[in-house]
C-alpha cells in the first residue's frame, strides 16, 4: 500500500483548511415532489405494510416504499441502494430514524416496479436485502448500538441480538396486526447509546462483575485520580498495593458492592477491564413509550433481570420477547401501547400472562426514587 | 476461501432479516476482487479480520476492543472515536479501527451522487463498512487508521462541502424527524430549525467547552418520532395553541366507513367497524370531544394536543394554525441517577407561519441565516440562557438534567428567566418543606431576641 495524499499538508495543517461548514443543506437532497409540496401535505395512507402514499394539497402524490436494513452497511450495499434509487427514484433516497431505507416514487406504476425489484434482491447467505415493511401497528426496525463490532464496554453484541430478534418478529415487520405500534430498541451496555429506556421492549447488555484490576500496569497507563473520578457511584478509591514480587505500587481499590458495572472506569483506564463470559448477558425491559398519544411518555421497566449471552442466536432472549409480544397482542385493546396495557391489567398480571418469572432483582432498590415504585395501596390482584 | 473460519457468525446468515454477516462477507469479497484496482489505504482484508475478531467475541463472550485514546482531526474536539483491537497480531487488518462521524443531512434525505462520492472516499480510505446511521443521527464510517483521518476530513470538506459531526463534551449533531417535508402533522419545519441551529452553533459542536455532552432533537408534533423527549437535553416538540381544524364532511366519511381510519395503520387485523365514540371520543384523555347531531365538537380549551384524534382521522382533523414549539429540558439515559425525561420548561414559543421564505429566495446562505436568526430569536435566546447556567454551575460530566435535579426546578426556571406556572408540574409538592427566600418573608429573618422576650418570658 502506498499512502495516497488527498492534498492535506501535515506540516501546514491550517493551510486552506475548511472547518465549521456543517452538513449539506437539505434542499439539495429533496426529491422534486417533496420540495414542491413541503409544508403543504394534506394526508397520507398506508396502502399496505411498508408502502405509504402522501397526498399534497396540490393533488400531487408521493409513494414511499420502506425497507428494513441492518444499520451496519457496506459500501457495496450502499452502492446497490444508489443503483436502485437511480433506476426508480431519480437518484433520491432517504433513511428513517429507525435505520429503514425509504425509496420514493410519484406513481403507482413506478411503485409496483420498485416493489418487484426490491423483493427479489437477496444476499448470498439467503436473507433479504430490502424487506418491505415497518409501518403502522406492526414492529419496525430496531434502533441499536455497536456491541462487539466496535465498542470497548459492551456486555453483548448489538448486530447479532438484533438480527436474531428481527428474524423472530419478522412477520410483524411485514404486517400491521398489533394493537398499536411496538418499538424495540437495543443497547449493549447501560450507557445506552441507543437510549432504550423508553421503548415498548428494550434489549440491554449488562455486566455483573466489577472490574478486574491490573495493579502492575495501572499507575503506568492510567492516572489514578481520573479513574477515581470516573466512577458514578464513588466505588473507586486510591490504594497502595503490594505485588507478589514485593514491590509496592500506586493503584486503586474497588468497593465491589457499590459497583453498578457501568464500565466508565475502563473508558478512563485500560487497566480496569470489565467484560466476562459468565458475568455478561442481557436484561429485558418493557412498557416504555415516547409518544404523547393518549398517555404520557413513560420509562421501560425491567422484566427479565438476566439472560446469558447465547451467541449466535440468543434463543432464550427471543423466546422471552416473543412471549411478551404474543400476550400483548392477544390482550391489549386497539390503540393500547404495551405499557398502557401492562398498567391496565397490572404488572402482577403481566408476569402471569407473559409467563415470566418475577424475582427480587426486579424490585427497585436504587436510591430513594425506588420507594415510588413500591405498592402503597390495597389495590392488587390475586 | 475465507481467511477465518466463522461457524457461529455463519448461523446469522439465514433467516429473512438482512444479515450484516452476509453484507460484511460481500464487502470482503469485493475488496479481494478489487475490480477497480484501488490502492486500498486500509489492509484489503480488513473485513475478513473484522469477521474473525467478531467470531472470537461470539466464542468467548467478551469484547476485543480497547479504548482508542485521543485521536482526531486538528482543531476539532470531536467527530472521531478512537479504537484499537486487543489482538492485533491475529487480526492485523483491524489493529486500528477508528470511526468517523459525518454530520447527516436534515431528514436523512440523500442524492445518490452524494452517497456514491462518500463511498468513493470510504472505499479507498476506510474499511468499506458504515452505520447508516448512528443512534444520535450521524453517518458513521466504521474503521480506519490514524493517518487517514486528516485525509478523509480534507476530502469531505474540500471535495464534498461536508463536515464531521460531534462527539465528546460538546454539542452533538442535532437530529430531526421528517417533519413538514413529508408529514402533514408537523407543526414547524424541523429541517429548517435543525439546520439553522446546527450552523449557528458549529463552534459549540466542534470544540468541547461544555461540562458534558449536549443534544438537541426536533419532533414536528407530539407523536415524537425522533424520541426527543427521551433523548435530548433540549427537546423541541411541535404543537399549536388554537383549535384543531375540523372538516365535518370528512369526519362523516370516517363515521360512514368511507375513509380508512388511522391512515391504514391498523389494516392487518379485523378490529370491527370503525366506531368514533369508542375509538376517538372515549379514548380522548381529556374527555373534551363529543358528537353532537352528527358533528364532532372539540372543547379545544381542554385539549392537551395528544394527537390521538388526529392520528385516527388525518383527513378530517389537522393541528391548529397558531403553531410553535414546546421545549423540554434535561432528558438523558440512566447513567447515573436513572433515566430522565425532558421536563416542560417553555410550553409554547410561537413560530410565525408567515416567515416561510426558503434558501432559494435569497442571494446566499448568509442572508437566509440572518433571516432565520430573526425568525428563531426567541429560541436562540433561550438556548443561550440554558447554556450560561449549565456552564456556570454544571460539574464536570454533569448532564443538564442532573444539574436541574441537583439544584431544583425553581432555580432552573429563575436562571432561564421563565415564570413558574402550574403547567410546569404534574402536581404541586406533597411536602410543605418550602425553603423561603429571606426577601420573600415580611421583615426578613433578622429579629431581636429582646423584642421577643418582651412578650415571652424566659
Ligand atoms: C402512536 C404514536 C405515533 C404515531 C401516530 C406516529 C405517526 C407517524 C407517522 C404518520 C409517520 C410518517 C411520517 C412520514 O414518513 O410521512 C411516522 C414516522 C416515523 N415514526 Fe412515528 N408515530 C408515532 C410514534 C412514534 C414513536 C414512539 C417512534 C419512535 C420511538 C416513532 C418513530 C418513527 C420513525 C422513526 C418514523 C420515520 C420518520 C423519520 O425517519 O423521520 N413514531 N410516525
Ligand atoms: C454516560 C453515557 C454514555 C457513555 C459513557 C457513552 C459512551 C460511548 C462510547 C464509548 C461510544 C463508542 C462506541 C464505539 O465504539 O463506536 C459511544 C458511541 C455512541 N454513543 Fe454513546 N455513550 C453514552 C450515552 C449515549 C446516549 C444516551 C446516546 C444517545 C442518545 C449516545 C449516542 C451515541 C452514538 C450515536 C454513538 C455512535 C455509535 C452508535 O451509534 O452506536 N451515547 N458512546
Ligand atoms: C419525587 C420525589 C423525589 C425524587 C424524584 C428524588 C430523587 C432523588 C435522587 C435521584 C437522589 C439521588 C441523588 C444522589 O445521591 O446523587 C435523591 C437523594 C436523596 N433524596 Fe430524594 N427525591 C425525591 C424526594 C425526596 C424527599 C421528599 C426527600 C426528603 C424529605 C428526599 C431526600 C433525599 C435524600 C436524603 C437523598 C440522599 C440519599 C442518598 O444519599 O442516597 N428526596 N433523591
Ligand atoms: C421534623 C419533622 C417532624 C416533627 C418534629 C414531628 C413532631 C411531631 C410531634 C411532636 C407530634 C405529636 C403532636 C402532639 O400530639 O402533641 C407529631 C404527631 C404526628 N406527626 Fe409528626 N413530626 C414531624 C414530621 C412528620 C411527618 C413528615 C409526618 C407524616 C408524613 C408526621 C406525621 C405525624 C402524625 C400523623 C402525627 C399524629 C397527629 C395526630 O395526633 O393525629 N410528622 N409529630
Ligand atoms: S451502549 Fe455501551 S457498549 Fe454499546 S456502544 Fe454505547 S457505550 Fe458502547
Ligand atoms: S464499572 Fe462503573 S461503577 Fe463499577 S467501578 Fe467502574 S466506574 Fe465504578
Ligand atoms: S414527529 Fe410528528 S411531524 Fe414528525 S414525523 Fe412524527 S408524526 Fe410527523
Ligand atoms: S388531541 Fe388528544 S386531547 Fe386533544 S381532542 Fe384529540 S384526543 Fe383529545
Amino acid at each position: 500500500m502506498a499512502f495516497i495524499s488527498a492534498g492535506y499538508n501535515p506540516d501546514k495543517p491550517m493551510e486552506g483548511r475548511i472547518t465549521d461548514i456543517g452538513p449539506k443543506h437539505y434542499d439539495s437532497f429533496y426529491p422534486e415532489v417533496i420540495k414542491k409540496n413541503k409544508g403543504k401535505w394534506s394526508h397520507h395512507e398506508i396502502l399496505e405494510p411498508g408502502v405509504l402514499v402522501h397526498v399534497g394539497e396540490s393533488g400531487d402524490e408521493v409513494f414511499t416504499v420502506r425497507c428494513g436494513g441492518a444499520r451496519l452497511m457496506s459500501v457495496t450495499h450502499i452502492r446497490e441502494i444508489c443503483e436502485i434509487a437511480d433506476k426508480h427514484c431519480d437518484g433520491h433516497v432517504r433513511f428513517t430514524t429507525r435505520n429503514n431505507i425509504e425509496f420514493m416514487v410519484t406513481s403507482k406504476d413506478k411503485m409496483n416496479a420498485l416493489k418487484a425489484d426490491l423483493a427479489q434482491r437477496k444476499f448470498d447467505g439467503g436473507s433479504m436485502k430490502f424487506p418491505i415493511g415497518g409501518t403502522g401497528s406492526g414492529i419496525s426496525n430496531i434502533v441499536h448500538t455497536q456491541g462487539w463490532i466496535h465498542c470497548h464496554t459492551p456486555a453483548t453484541d448489538a448486530s447479532g441480538t438484533v438480527k436474531a430478534t428481527m428474524d423472530t418478529v419478522f412477520e410483524d415487520f411485514q404486517s400491521m396486526k398489533m394493537p398499536a405500534k411496538l418499538k424495540i430498541s437495543m443497547a449493549c451496555c447501560l450507557n445506552m447509546c441507543g437510549a432504550v429506556h423508553c421503548s415498548d421492549i428494550a434489549i440491554l447488555g449488562y455486566h455483573r462483575k466489577p472490574p478486574i484490576l491490573d495493579h502492575e500496569y495501572l499507575d503506568k497507563v492510567c492516572e489514578v485520580p481520573l479513574a477515581v473520578a470516573s466512577c458514578p457511584t464513588a466505588a473507586i478509591r486510591p490504594s497502595k498495593v503490594e505485588l507478589p514480587n514485593g514491590t509496592t505500587v500506586n493503584s486503586v481499590a474497588v468497593k465491589n458492592e457499590r459497583c453498578m458495572y457501568c464500565g466508565n472506569c475502563y473508558t478512563m483506564c485500560p487497566s480496569m477491564p470489565l467484560s466476562d463470559k459468565e458475568g455478561d448477558g442481557i436484561v429485558l425491559m418493557a412498557g416504555g413509550k415516547v409518544s404523547n398519544r393518549i398517555s404520557a411518555p413513560k420509562f421501560s421497566k425491567v422484566v427479565v433481570a438476566f439472560l446469558p449471552n447465547e451467541a449466535p442466536r440468543w434463543d432464550n432472549m427471543t423466546v422471552a420477547i416473543k412471549k411478551m409480544i404474543n400476550a400483548y397482542s392477544n390482550g391489549a385493546n386497539k390503540y393500547e401501547r404495551l405499557g398502557d396495557w401492562a398498567e391496565r391489567i397490572g404488572w402482577e398480571r403481566f408476569f402471569e400472562v407473559c409467563d415470566l418469572e418475577f424475582t427480587h432483582h426486579l424490585i427497585d432498590d436504587f436510591r430513594d426514587a425506588a420507594y415510588h415504585t413500591w405498592r402503597q395501596s390495597t389495590l392488587f390482584k390475586f | 476461501m475465507a481467511k477465518h473460519e466463522t461457524p457461529l457468525l455463519d448461523q446469522l446468515e439465514s433467516g429473512p432479516w438482512p444479515s450484516f454477516v452476509s453484507d460484511i462477507k460481500q464487502e470482503a469479497a469485493t475488496r479481494a476482487k478489487n475490480a477497480k484496482g484501488l490502492d486500498y489505504q486500509m489492509p484489503s482484508d480488513v473485513c475478513d479480520d473484522l469477521l474473525g475478531i467478531l467470531e472470537l467475541s461470539y466464542k468467548d463472550g467478551t469484547t476485543h476492543w480497547k479504548h482508542g485514546g485521543i485521536v482526531g482531526v486538528f482543531g476539532y474536539g470531536g467527530g472521531i472515536i478512537g479504537r484499537y483491537c486487543d489482538k492485533p497480531k491475529d487480526f492485523p487488518g483491524v489493529a486500528a479501527f477508528h470511526t468517523v462521524r459525518v454530520a447527516q443531512p436534515g431528514g436523512k434525505y440523500y442524492t445518490t451522487a452524494f452517497l456514491n462520492q462518500l463511498m468513493d472516499i470510504w472505499d479507498l480510505r476506510g474499511s468499506g463498512l458504515t452505520n447508516m446511521h448512528g443512534s444520535t443521527g450521524d453517518i458513521i464510517l466504521l474503521g480506519t487508521t490514524t493517518p487517514q483521518l486528516e485525509e478523509i476530513f480534507y476530502q469531505l470538506t474540500h471535495e464534498m462541502g461536508q463536515d464531521l459531526g460531534g462527539s465528546g463534551s460538546n454539542l452533538r449533531t442535532p437530529a430531526d424527524c421528517i417533519g413538514s417535508s413529508r408529514c402533514e402533522y408537523a407543526c414547524f419545519d424541523t429541517q429548517e430549525l435543525c439546520y439553522f441551529l446546527t450552523m449557528t452553533y458549529q463552534d459549540e459542536l466542534h470544540r468541547p467547552a461544555f461540562p458534558y455532552k449536549f443534544k438537541f432533537k426536533f419532533d414536528g408534533c407530539p407523536n415524537g418520532c425522533v424520541c426527543s423527549i427521551a433523548r435530548s437535553d433540549l427537546s423541541f416538540i411541535g404543537t399549536w395553541k388554537d383549535q384543531i381544524q375540523v372538516n365535518q364532511a370528512e369526519v362523516k366519511a370516517y363515521i360512514d366507513g368511507k375513509t380508512v381510519d388511522n391512515g391504514g395503520a391498523f389494516k392487518g387485523r379485523d378490529w370491527g367497524k370503525f366506531d368514533i365514540q369508542k375509538e376517538v371520543i372515549d379514548l380522548c384523555p381529556t374527555g373534551c370531544m363529543a358528537l353532537v347531531k352528527g358533528e364532532l365538537k372539540i372543547n379545544d380549551k381542554e385539549c392537551t394536543r395528544c394527537m390521538h384524534c388526529i392520528n385516527v382521522m388525518p383527513k378530517a382533523l389537522k393541528p391548529g394554525k397558531d403553531k410553535g414549539v414546546s421545549i423540554l429540558c434535561g432528558a438523558k439515559a440512566p447513567i447515573v441517577d436513572g433515566a430522565q425525561m425532558g421536563t416542560l420548561i417553555r410550553p409554547f414559543i410561537s413560530i410565525d407561519q408567515t416567515l416561510n421564505k426558503q434558501l432559494s429566495d435569497f442571494e446566499d446562505e448568509d442572508e437566509w441565516m440572518e433571516y432565520l436568526a430573526e425568525k428563531y430569536e426567541a429560541i436562540t435566546e433561550f438556548i443561550e440562557l440554558v447554556w450560561d447556567y449549565w456552564m456556570e454551575e454544571g460539574k464536570n460530566r454533569e448532564r443538564l438534567g442532573e444539574l436541574m435535579m441537583r439544584q431544583g426546578l425553581q432555580k432552573f426556571l429563575e436562571k432561564v428567566e421563565v415564570e413558574p406556572m402550574a403547567v410546569h408540574v404534574q402536581h404541586p409538592r406533597t411536602n410543605p418543606y418550602i425553603f423561603w427566600k429571606e426577601d420573600e418573608v415580611e421583615g426578613g429573618w433578622g429579629r431581636d431576641i429582646e423584642d421577643y422576650r418582651k412578650a415571652h418570658s424566659r
